[in-house]
């Protein structure tokens, strides 16, 4: 079982979008396949039709007192199931802080899951937090959507320095250019050459496109309801990448 | 993970009663339903063992072709469902032989070294459909499957909606089946479709066993009582006859000589009753029947256990044992070949047809003997032969002495089998009980005892075939001196085995069966 957890301490960058999307062809691919919605905004739970309950809230979850097999959903694609999230999720970190080793908790109550999945994706919220570090901890690699600015890249740098510090264990890192507007010149420029330079950055990219914001409308990933479009194809080349570099 | 589906059984058509749509109608507006692709046609095979194990489990299995992957489909008691990915399978096969998953590892407990066979065959027309809550998430699937089945008899059987809940919804999910249920006017448990098929072809699943489940009674002539077993063993002998000719698996032929030894058995315990002259002239046959079975059998023993036997060699390897494996393998063939062509010759089914012929036109004697004073009579003499055999012997006997107090318990254990239904159920079963143990002791004695022989008579074999490299012969040297410690404890078991068998609490157990008698 390989733990993928789309991450960056930014907002608003394409996490929710990849962990769907990504999760939806790992499965189509014949992968056994959970997400798991680590954002109390519930964004991917939303986009899945699954209502945003977990029985017992975070708190049953992450002190182990409620299974977390009992918390799976379906979703409406085989192979392809969803541990929703919960409005209580915002109160992860104090939950968290009253375990015993907090940063190795997510990936314990995890493991017991392995003869069932083959893959686990982590849709995290942003930020450095408790929860993130946890995350951290338990995933094998990294998926990071990057804007491609400079900013973007000084916060990929900063990610990387924070896990290096890390005991043990530390996740691969594989960012990728997510929301690239073609209009702006230094989106493209960066966006070409950063991959060749750095082994992190993937070749593969994902456009700014209205049909992927159109995913909210449709309640689906983007290759469930447009499977010919160009947002679909991206995807489907992310994932390829993703797939060669982390399984 | 393991899912429960519901299924509801819907009317035949032109009863009058409501059809699929208005049932499926009937979960509005809680529910939606939207159908999912195109119908497709299925084929469907299920599949039991000779002797029905997998009914008697309470299990169904199916081995579901058609455009999408194969896949065998589990259900248990409950409606439980496990499922396992499986294309281009052939049957009969064994169940150890099936791809490796969940299906093939719960299978392995029940079906044991029994074949699956296909018990029925049909082509399904089916339709998937999804169910829908007020977030339009899918929260069920309801395949509807109108099958026609084609063996062992053409029918078509009632539609079916199977209710599949989507993880994590299955209190919905059982909803939906309890108002399809009440839509259909389905109150009743479901028929299984195996079920179906099968009285569709006046069968019924269960109808083999080698277990002698006569109903005589005290008062019928012992003639007829014994007429009644014959013809009934000879039954299973005959079903039998096929699988062990195709060599579906190794419990045909188990079953098919037990049958012809218990026949022997009742020739020479009960003969008597039988007209005179009768017992004589089919003596020999059976002894040939019983012969001709023998070689195949005792290798059947050997190769099924043999992998436990080389798993405990200490210091030879078991891949040094390999060409010993390999010569039982030949052997086997070679006398499965002779089995067969006996089995298919004119010499036996002259035997079968007239014995049953014989069987069949007997007719009760006047002021002939009842079958329960027989059967007391029968029954107190062999306990009194065990008893005084076993007494007599030592640490010192030899081993054939241990051998024929086998033969006597088996004449025994026989006789009690033959006449059970004339007995009350429980004082049979205790009695049975005490002297199972003992038969268990003397049979790995026994068996043991044949299995050291063999290994010489095998190494001496191979070595005239020059098939026997150095390593294998110390291998099987080991072997040797496995099975005979196994034997030496076998031994060193049996008289406290006797001294059970033979207590004043187990003798009094045998004295109320057979006072006990129905009259």
């Amino acid at each position: 079982m390989k733990i993928l957890a789309t991450y960056n301490i930014k907002g608003g960058v394409g996490k929710t979008a990849t962990a769907v999307n990504l999760s939806y062809l790992a499965a189509q691919d014949g992968l056994r396949v959970l997400l798991w919605d680590l954002d109390p905004q519930a964004a991917a739970s939303y986009l899945f039709r699954i209502r945003p309950r977990v029985k017992g809230g975070g708190k049953a979850l992450i002190r182990g007192s409620r299974e977390i097999e009992d918390s799976i959903k379906g979703t409406d694609f085989g192979n392809l199931d969803l541990l929703p999230a919960d409005f209580t999720y915002r109160n992860l970190d104090l939950v968290l802080d009253a375990t015993k080793k907090p940063t190795r908790r997510i990936a314990r109550l995890l493991a017991p899951l392995s003869d069932e999945y083959d893959v686990i994706f982590l849709d995290c919220p942003p930020g450095i937090s408790l929860l993130s570090e946890s995350v951290l901890q338990a995933a094998d690699s990294l998926l990071v959507p990057l804007i491609p600015t400079i900013l973007s890249l000084r916060t990929l740098d900063q990610l990387t320095e924070f896990i290096g510090d890390f005991d043990g264990q530390r996740p691969g890192v594989l960012a990728f250019f997510s929301m690239i507007d073609r209009r702006k010149r230094l989106h493209l420029e960066i966006a070409e050459r950063l991959p060749t330079e750095r082994d992190d950055v993937a070749t593969a990219a994902i456009p700014a496109l209205s049909l992927i914001e159109r995913m909210a409308v449709e309640r689906a990933p983007v290759a469930a309801f447009a499977p010919h479009s160009r947002a679909a194809q991206s995807y489907r080349q992310l994932w390829a990448e993703v797939r060669a570099r982390t399984l | 993970m393991q899912t429960v589906n519901r299924v509801v059984v819907l009317a035949a058509d032109g009863t009058g009663q409501p059809t699929d749509e208005e049932v499926l109608a009937a979960l509005a507006p809680r529910f939606s339903v939207s159908t999912a692709g195109r119908s497709r046609t299925m084929r469907r095979t299920w599949l039991d063992t000779f002797d029905w194990r997998l009914h008697r489990a309470g299990l169904t299995l199916e081995h579901l072709t058609g455009p999408r992957p194969g896949e065998l489909v589990l259900t248990g008691p409950g409606g439980e469902i496990i499922t396992q990915r499986a294309s281009r399978l052939t049957w009969p096969a064994l169940a150890m032989a099936l791809p490796a998953g969940p299906v093939r590892d719960r299978l392995r407990a029940v079906a044991g070294v029994r074949a699956l066979l296909p018990a029925a065959r049909a082509a399904s027309a089916v339709q998937d459909m999804r169910v829908l809550n007020p977030d339009t998430k899918t929260i069920a699937w309801i395949s509807r499957d109108r099958t026609a089945v084609s063996y062992p008899a053409a029918t078509q059987l009632p539609a079916r909606l199977q209710v599949t809940p989507v993880r994590g919804y299955q209190a919905q999910a059982e909803r939906v089946a309890q108002v399809l249920a009440a839509a259909a006017g389905d109150g009743s448990p479901a028929v299984r479709p195996l079920d179906a098929a099968l009285a569709a072809a006046g069968r019924r699943a269960e109808d083999y066993s080698n277990k002698i489940d006569v109903g005589l009674t005290p008062g019928m002539p012992a003639r007829l009582a014994m007429r009644v077993v014959l013809l009934r063993l000879l039954d299973t002998l005959q079903a039998n006859v096929p699988g062990t000719i195709r060599d579906i698996d190794t419990e045909f032929l188990h079953d098919l000589r037990v049958s012809v030894r218990r026949t022997r058995s009742a020739l020479k315990l009960a003969g008597d009753v039988l007209p005179a002259g009768l017992p004589a002239r089919f003596r020999g046959e059976f002894k040939w029947l019983g012969d001709l079975t023998t070689p195949t059998r005792d290798l059947d023993v050997y190769l099924l256990n043999y992998h436990d036997m080389a798993a405990g060699l200490v210091s030879a390897s078991a891949a040094e044992l390999e060409p010993f494996h390999e010569h039982l393998g030949r052997r086997r063939a070679v006398e499965q070949r002779q089995l067969a062509r006996g089995l298919r010759s004119a010499r036996f089914s002259r035997l079968a047809g007239d014995w049953r012929a014989a069987l069949t036109d007997l007719a009760p004697p006047a002021g002939g003997r009842r079958a329960a004073d027989v059967a007391t009579d029968r029954i107190s003499r062999a306990h009194r032969r065990v008893l005084r055999q076993g007494q007599a012997i030592t640490g010192d006997s030899p081993a054939e002495r241990l051998h024929d107090l086998r033969k006597r318990c088996k004449e025994l254990r026989y006789l009690l089998e033959f006449f059970a239904s004339l007995f009350d159920p429980v004082a049979h079963q205790r009695v049975v009980k005490d002297l199972k143990g003992l038969q268990d002791c003397l049979g790995e004695f026994q068996d043991r005892q044949v299995q050291q022989q063999e290994i010489r008579e095998f190494a001496a074999q191979m070595m005239t075939d020059r098939d026997l490299p150095a390593t294998a012969l110390l291998a099987m040297g080991e072997l040797a001196g496995q099975v005979g410690l196994c034997q030496q404890r076998a031994r060193e078991e049996f008289a406290g085995r006797f001294r059970e068998f033979a207590s004043p609490a187990s003798e009094r157990r045998f004295r109320s069966l057979t006072s006990g008698v129905r009259r």
